[in-house]
């Protein structure tokens, strides 16, 4: 395991309680007085909060969500729809994300939205929370399951003023304080978020993953199994993979390479998660040995860097990632752009033109797509394996779903494979 | 596909004049095409009849033509200018439409030229409604039942089967024009009716009724490679029932889940490429229904649309530019975001703000209309806020209307909730603080909501800013912590001031003490996520300003806010023109603005846009934040109407100086008294006049004066209120219709003037720099004293003024600008009756033509007063060739004359019974716009006014005549001439007999209120029935009124050529003779050329 479990790093991880229940959550919201916030009336306003970046800067708001403490990566997300998306993605794991559109939990929260069993961020960083929830499907306001995850947030601060400085600075260590800890020194706060572990060099996976394996059944004709590596999964992947007649293995992310061989699985799929890929050495092993056993593979984000080092190349860090759901993409197969929806702060370090050779004997490799804003890798394409991954979410949730035929690619690679038609994976 | 290099000229066609449905958005969407044209080196031809326009600026194209939209006068120019292609999707529904014209008469194939932007098909597909419905079914959408019917009969029928209320829509019509909600047979007799008429194809869809739903629109641009993106999602707070034009909106979204916007986005997309719009942008509106999230796709635009002007304005993403690159062929990733620079137009805007629209009406101008909304839209214009929260920007966008009462309040309200509730309940102008209140006064967001079906989430944001304004009544003291809370959520200082019981200004100072100012943020289509290269800012009450150091001169111009009946897109003209000539003289210029719909709104108009309300306290925030750096030269105030003008005192009481004439002198104008002494001092007259404060004052100053009499309150806009009285049982009606309006007491007078009957009316449009007068135009009225210039039509020059005349006029002009001391434009209104020069006004600032002088004479007249302002002379000007040698006072008699005519919306209200409204004119503007005939003589010009205005005179058919008996003497001669060209004529009895016993062969019909039983037929059956071509009515004696109008009223209601004066007539008889052979085009640049050869 790497050396992510420092004292500070584990307490702002946990500031997920580890029994937490959306289901508690929607019950005791549903029982009192459904879709409301009594958080947020004017007369009784929350207390203070403060936003402490590692550079300094202090940012003072209301507390929002759970009271204490919290630590993490600060970043940026620029959707302006899909916040119980975006709290419920693994991907968001150990970081305090901000969203830039300033009204956040208009339409509550439901329970067909969840993209995992829980709210993973370490913080939320929202300028203007709702006061009340409205949709026919909500079943609770966000603060419902914000309080119930136990997740420190802050609001009504200039969080166009922090994604400027997000940007011109980079992605940073932070730290949100409320109730007592508001009243830390300035110096404690800033020595508290400076003890917090980078996001360089830090696996997450273990954090995020399922603990036990479990199954989902292919809807439709099935075409054979896939066996996913939860490295921080998200529910619309599992459901389009089934979708496409997959029967679904969902894998905790420790197994081993011979266990997921011994499954026999038509198919290998690595999921997005947190972290840097660069600190997932055993995972790039395992994909290495089931790529030499000749196992089509589709990896996506997390997947997509993986797939980089198992084929040769390194990774780095983004100055401050890319998060939105307006991200294009130019699909260098097709000639045809695509509105993405992403979430990385990590990227593939390999030439946008021509074609490559895997350093590490996989054969010829090119990039598929990459991004139209800064020409950033956001795909990889093996030409003499089946392999293929994109570092966007073509699972979309939230987002446009522009990108969602990969899903059908990847079901035409594996048909091809099985009827023993090696090569290209158009 | 880089460009096509096949198209090397297009022919762009504009929308025609501002009607209500089609305002100045395709102005500043054809401005931005024919930019983006001619800079990708194609040769450029337009056509649009409206003068007002800046796109009619012969800088934008390579040839212009001010010509009527209509398929023989496009036909002519197609065969003249040989273009590759023509662009109708930038021009509304009236470019469309011609453009399906072109195509359906074969010209498009006679002359090969091809339809860019849509295809026919794709209009085709887009606009009609039942291939419309089968493909949204085709995309796995879903639509709402409906049936399509010929007759009214059909339509009853079809009804008894969707059950009331429903939806009634014609096809191929704009801004919801002739549709409506009917709730019982009658009324769907008379909505399918009218609808049935206004449809070119005679067809109306009936609908299920979605009233109450939740109303989406969704903004798209697609290019060939079929890369298709979002640009913007808007959401009506107002929910279906109310025209998307009339609601107030929202953007982006508020109350989607992602689940659902996507389904919204995936249906687009669907929809978007079965229509097959390839190369250009749509938009499609979705109903949302809130109790299940059941989706119903109401309809699509294949064009840029106003909901597409206000989505380029809410994100920064310049739509129509972006429709023109990819009609010539560019692909979305080939063209650049210009407010990045550096990543490409192929993405989806996102936005860390809320952007807010509120519709501006004009119902006081047409009393008798019903005020209830509906799906036809009635609003003249509108003013967009940006702010950092749905509050902040409400409130902004109500106070950016400028109209009593838009604004929240929490001032006494008598009315109960329960009828607080019932009056929301039926959407009408200013229902949101009727919401406020009730919900102030304790109604529930549960009762508000099934009152009104706004969603819950806007009513508890309502809900917060009540709670706020309590807690800052309730505050102890007026602290930081209070004020940054009300600012936050757009409280204005007059809000403030009104909660803790005192003055705006003290609010203000205190505000300032306290160290509390809006910073200004930017609009940069990413949140954030890259830098921004255009400063297009909006204040919030935030940390960090963005706004850039300069060290530049600076000029901040103020602009005109939202358009209104008798301040529109012409002083917008005036506007962006001051900025041009200031940027190109070396400011730096700064405008504020917040109609959405405009060019000075442009991000690239003016070196930097702050999207503020015009009100002193956002205006003097601008300020303050751009004098940090660099030098403030001074505000321009002249040119945005009587808005900017209103903030004149303010600002130099504030310490900011004002460029041009100063408010002093501005008073000097606007003050009866001062300006009676200027008159006496330069040996002019003004008609005899007095004030009065109540009936019995008014009756003997008229009868000192004599009647007629033109009375108006004093401080108000447009000739709110103006009318003629003829005697004094007319006085003592005024007053009981005036009564209760709180507009004529104490303080503000009454202002009787002797009505000069039979008088020609004249405006002159000049400038002054403090030594040399120089004359724009001199334009005689064509319809006598007593109507209103802005509803008047009007030539250039003058046609019937001797030289000695327009002598005497430029003399007097020059007294009175050096009499109020005028630097910069001066507009004068004068009379002369029975040989005597009378000055009726003087408005020493841009007047509404401005622009039609610039067109008529290409004398750039706001270019000119800019540079004025900031210390150009004439003299200079002159001998820089930015203002032709001779002034306008002279026009060489081989020029052209050009015709500018009124533009009314009529035919858009209707009665509570609905009826349509009165249509006769008066001292009173009720015009929405206006458009230009320019040819060689007087009587071809009227003709194309007359055709672009309305559609043109019939050269055949039945003339119906009834006069009032002082204009019977004058109908003579044209009749005769009428009749000699061949039309038959019909008139009431009296007319009829003085026409008979002047040999005039005239058929007798029925007055109306004559009729005798049902069997009898009337004049109004006789229109109805379409067998009167032309409509010939003047108001007499009050006896005659409401025969009056219903003849008015049939007219409108079938779209008739109606002249309600005797010299329209004349000049529209004057004209028909020319007019036999066709018409002639000319662009500007030809009339430019012809005349510096004169020269």
């Amino acid at each position: 395991m790497p050396d992510s479990t420092a004292p500070d790093q584990a307490e702002a991880i946990q500031a997920v309680p580890t029994d937490a229940s959306p289901t508690d959550a929607v019950a005791s919201a549903a029982g009192v007085s459904p879709k409301r916030s009594s958080t947020f009336s004017v007369t009784d306003r929350p207390g203070p909060a403060v936003l402490v970046l590692e550079d300094g800067r202090r940012f003072v708001g209301r507390r929002y969500g759970s009271e204490g403490q919290t630590l993490g990566e600060i970043v940026f997300a620029t959707g302006m729809t899909g916040y119980q998306e975006t709290l419920s993605d693994p991907s968001y794991a150990g970081q305090i994300v901000l969203m830039t559109a300033p009204h956040i939990g208009n339409t509550g929260m439901n329970d067909e939205d969840m993209e995992s069993r829980q709210i993973w961020v370490a913080g939320f960083i929202v300028r203007e929370p709702a006061r009340i929830a409205s949709n026919h499907r909500a079943t609770r306001t966000l603060d419902d399951d914000l309080e119930a995850n136990g997740v420190v947030g802050i609001s009504g601060i200039d969080t166009r003023a922090i994604t400027r400085h997000i940007r011109s600075k980079g992605a940073m260590k932070s730290g949100i304080f409320s109730g007592d800890l508001f009243g830390l020194s300035d110096s404690e706060q800033l020595e508290r978020v400076l003890s917090g572990a980078a996001m360089r060099g830090r696996n997450l996976s273990f954090e995020v993953s399922t603990v036990e394996p479990f199954s989902i059944p292919a809807q439709g004709e099935r075409i054979g199994s896939v066996a996913v590596l939860d490295l921080g999964v998200k529910t619309s992947t599992l459901t389009y993979l089934a979708e496409r007649g997959f029967e679904v293995l969902v894998l905790p992310q420790s197994v081993t390479a011979e266990h997921v061989l011994s499954l026999k699985p038509s198919a290998l799929f690595f999921s997005n998660g947190p972290g840097d890929p660069a600190a997932s050495d055993a995972h790039v092993t395992l994909l290495q040995e089931v790529l030499r056993a000749g196992i089509p593979y589709f990896g996506i984000c997390f997947g997509n860097q993986l797939l980089g080092r198992a084929l040769g190349f390194r990774t780095y860090k983004l100055p401050f990632g890319h998060r939105g759901i307006n991200q294009p993409v130019l699909d260098k197969t097709t000639g045809r752009v695509e509105i993405t929806s992403q979430n990385h702060g990590f990227a593939v370090d390999m030439p946008i033109e021509g074609v490559h050779d895997s350093r590490a004997g996989f054969g010829r490799v090119e990039v598929s797509h990459y991004s139209l804003n800064d020409q950033v890798v956001e795909g990889i394409r093996c030409l003499d394996i089946n392999a293929f991954s994109v570092q966007y979410h073509p699972e979309a949730a939230s987002g446009p779903h522009d990108a969602n035929h990969l899903f059908d690619r990847f079901r035409d690679v594996v048909l091809a494979s099985q009827r023993g038609t090696a090569g290209e994976t158009k | 596909m880089p460009k096509r290099d096949d198209i090397n000229s297009v022919l762009v066609i504009g929308s025609g004049p501002i009607v209500i449905g089609q305002a100045c958005e395709f102005d500043y969407s054809g401005t931005q095409a024919c930019r983006v044209l001619r800079e990708e080196g194609v040769r450029v031809i337009l056509v649009n009849s409206n003068p007002a326009t800046i796109m009619t600026d012969p800088d934008f194209a390579d040839a212009t033509y001010i010509e009527p939209i209509t398929a023989e006068i496009l036909e002519t120019i197609i065969a003249k200018e040989r273009p590759d292609a023509i662009l109708p999707t930038l021009g509304g529904q009236t470019a469309l439409n011609a453009a399906i014209q072109l195509h359906e008469r074969g010209i498009l194939q006679k002359y090969d030229v091809e339809l860019i932007g849509a295809s026919f098909d794709a209009i085709n597909k887009g606009e009609d409604r039942m291939i419309f419905k089968q493909l949204v079914l085709d995309a796995g959408a879903d639509v709402a039942r409906s049936f399509i019917a010929r007759t009214v009969e059909e339509a009853v029928r079809y009804a008894a089967d969707l059950g009331y209320p429903l939806v009634v829509r014609p096809s191929f019509t704009m801004g919801g024009l002739g549709s409506g909600f009917a709730y019982t047979e009658v009324e769907l007799r008379r909505i399918v009716t009218d609808g049935l008429h206004h449809s070119p194809t005679t067809e109306v869809l009936l609908e299920e009724s979605i009233l109450g739903w939740k109303e989406y629109e969704l903004e798209m641009m697609r290019d060939t490679a079929d890369n298709t993106v979002v640009v913007c999602s808007i959401e009506n707070v107002d929910p279906v029932g109310v025209h998307t034009g009339d609601s107030i909106t929202v953007a982006p979204a508020l109350t989607l889940t992602d689940r659902e916007f996507q389904h919204l986005r995936d249906i687009s997309i669907d929809i978007i490429r079965a229509v097959g719009v390839d190369t250009g942008g749509c938009n499609i509106q979705f109903a949302i229904n809130p109790a299940d999230g059941r989706v119903i796709v109401i309809e699509m635009n294949p064009r840029v649309s106003r909901s597409s002007a206000l989505a380029s304005k809410a994100t920064g993403f310049p739509i129509a530019k972006i429709a023109a690159k990819l009609a010539i062929g560019y692909r979305l990733d080939e063209i650049p975001n210009d407010i990045t620079g550096v990543t490409p137009a192929s993405f989806e805007p996102t936005l860390d703000y809320v952007v807010v629209k509120v519709p501006r009406f004009a119902f006081e101008k047409f009393p008798a209309a019903d005020q209830r909304l509906t799906t036809t839209m009635k609003s003249v214009g509108e003013a967009m806020a940006i702010g950092r929260s749905f509050a902040s920007a409400l409130q902004k966008a109500l106070r950016s209307l400028e109209k009593r009462g838009s604004s929240f309040h929490w001032g006494t309200e008598t009315r109960t909730v329960d009828e607080m509730l019932a009056v929301a309940e039926i959407p009408t102008d200013g229902r949101i603080v009727t919401v406020q209140q009730a919900l102030r006064r304790g109604a529930t967001i549960d009762q508000v909501f099934a009152a009104t079906k706004i969603d819950p989430w806007f009513l508890d944001q309502i809900v917060l800013i009540n709670e706020i304004a309590e807690q800052v009544k309730a505050a102890d003291r007026l602290d930081r912590d209070v004020m940054i809370l009300a600012k936050d959520h757009g409280f204005s200082d007059a809000q403030i001031g009104e909660l803790r019981g005192f003055g705006e200004a003290d609010v203000r100072t205190v505000r300032h003490i306290l160290g509390v100012r809006p910073v200004f943020k930017t609009v940069d289509t990413c949140a954030g996520e890259f830098p921004a290269l255009t400063p297009y800012h909006y204040s919030s009450y935030d940390d960090e300003t963005e706004v850039v150091a300069s060290d530049r001169r600076k000029v901040v111009i103020l602009g005109s806010g939202p358009n209104r009946i008798g301040q529109g897109v012409e002083f917008d003209y005036s506007c962006v023109h001051a900025s041009f000539a200031l940027s190109e003289a070396g400011y730096e210029t700064i405008m504020i603005n917040c109609n959405p719909e405009t060019v000075s709104t442009d991000y690239d108009t003016s070196d930097r846009l702050y999207f503020e309300p015009l009100t002193l306290e956002d205006v003097l925030e601008v300020i303050y934040a751009e004098s940090q750096s660099g030098e403030l030269v001074g505000v321009v105030v002249q040119l945005g109407g009587q808005t900017a003008l209103g903030l004149a005192r303010g600002l130099e009481a504030a310490g900011i100086p004002i460029l041009g004439t100063t408010p002093d002198a501005i008073d000097l104008a606007e003050e009866r008294g001062l300006f009676s002494k200027i008159l006496d001092n330069a040996g002019l007259l003004a008609p005899r006049n007095g004030t009065a404060i109540d009936f019995g004052g008014a009756v003997v100053v008229a009868e000192e004066i004599g009647y007629p009499v033109l009375v108006r309150p004093s401080y108000v806009l447009g000739g709110r209120g103006m009318e003629i009285v003829y005697d004094s049982p007319s006085l003592a009606d005024y007053f009981t219709r005036m009564a209760g309006q709180g507009i004529i007491g104490a303080g503000h007078p009454l202002l009787v003037d002797r009505f000069l009957d039979d008088a020609i009316e004249i405006d002159v449009d000049a400038i002054y720099d403090g030594h040399e007068l120089y004359i724009g135009g001199v334009m005689e009225h064509i319809e006598e004293a007593g109507i209103h210039s802005g509803d008047s039509s009007c030539t250039l020059p003058p046609v019937t003024l001797g030289r000695a005349e327009i002598d005497r006029v430029r003399e007097a002009t020059l007294g009175i600008a050096r009499g109020i001391g005028v630097k910069g434009l001066l507009n004068v209104q004068f009379a002369i009756g029975a040989g005597v020069l009378y000055v009726l006004e003087a408005n020493p600032r841009a007047s509404r033509t401005v622009p039609f002088v610039a067109k008529a004479l290409g004398i750039t007249l706001a270019k000119a007063a800019a540079l004025i302002m900031v210390g150009t002379t004439i003299a200079q000007l002159k001998a820089d060739g930015k203002l032709p040698l001779i002034d306008g006072s002279r026009v060489p008699i081989e020029s052209p004359v050009a015709v500018k005519e009124a533009v009314l919306p009529f035919n858009r209200f209707r009665t509570p019974e609905g009826l349509v409204v009165d249509s006769i004119l008066g001292p009173e503007m009720r015009s929405t716009g206006e458009v230009m005939g320019i040819d060689r003589d007087f009587p071809r010009a009227f003709a194309k006014s007359q055709l672009a205005a309305y559609g043109g005179i019939p050269l055949s058919g039945t003339v119906f005549v009834s006069v009032s008996d002082r204009d019977k003497r004058a109908i003579i001669l044209p009749m005769l001439r009428l009749q000699q060209l061949g039309y038959e004529i019909t008139a009431t009895i009296g007319t009829a007999e003085v026409l008979q016993r002047n040999g005039i062969r005239a058929r007798v019909v029925t007055k109306f209120s004559e009729k005798k039983g049902e069997d009898d037929t009337s004049i109004v059956e006789l229109i109805r029935r379409e067998e009167i071509q032309i409509v010939i009515n003047t108001p007499g004696g009050s006896t005659a009124r409401a025969d009056g109008y219903e003849i008015r009223a049939a007219a409108v209601a079938g779209d008739l050529p109606l002249f309600t004066t005797i010299a329209e007539l004349s000049a529209a008889v004057a004209s028909i003779d020319s007019i036999r052979d066709g018409f002639e085009v000319t662009s500007l640049q030809e009339y430019a050329t012809a005349r510096t050869a004169l020269l």
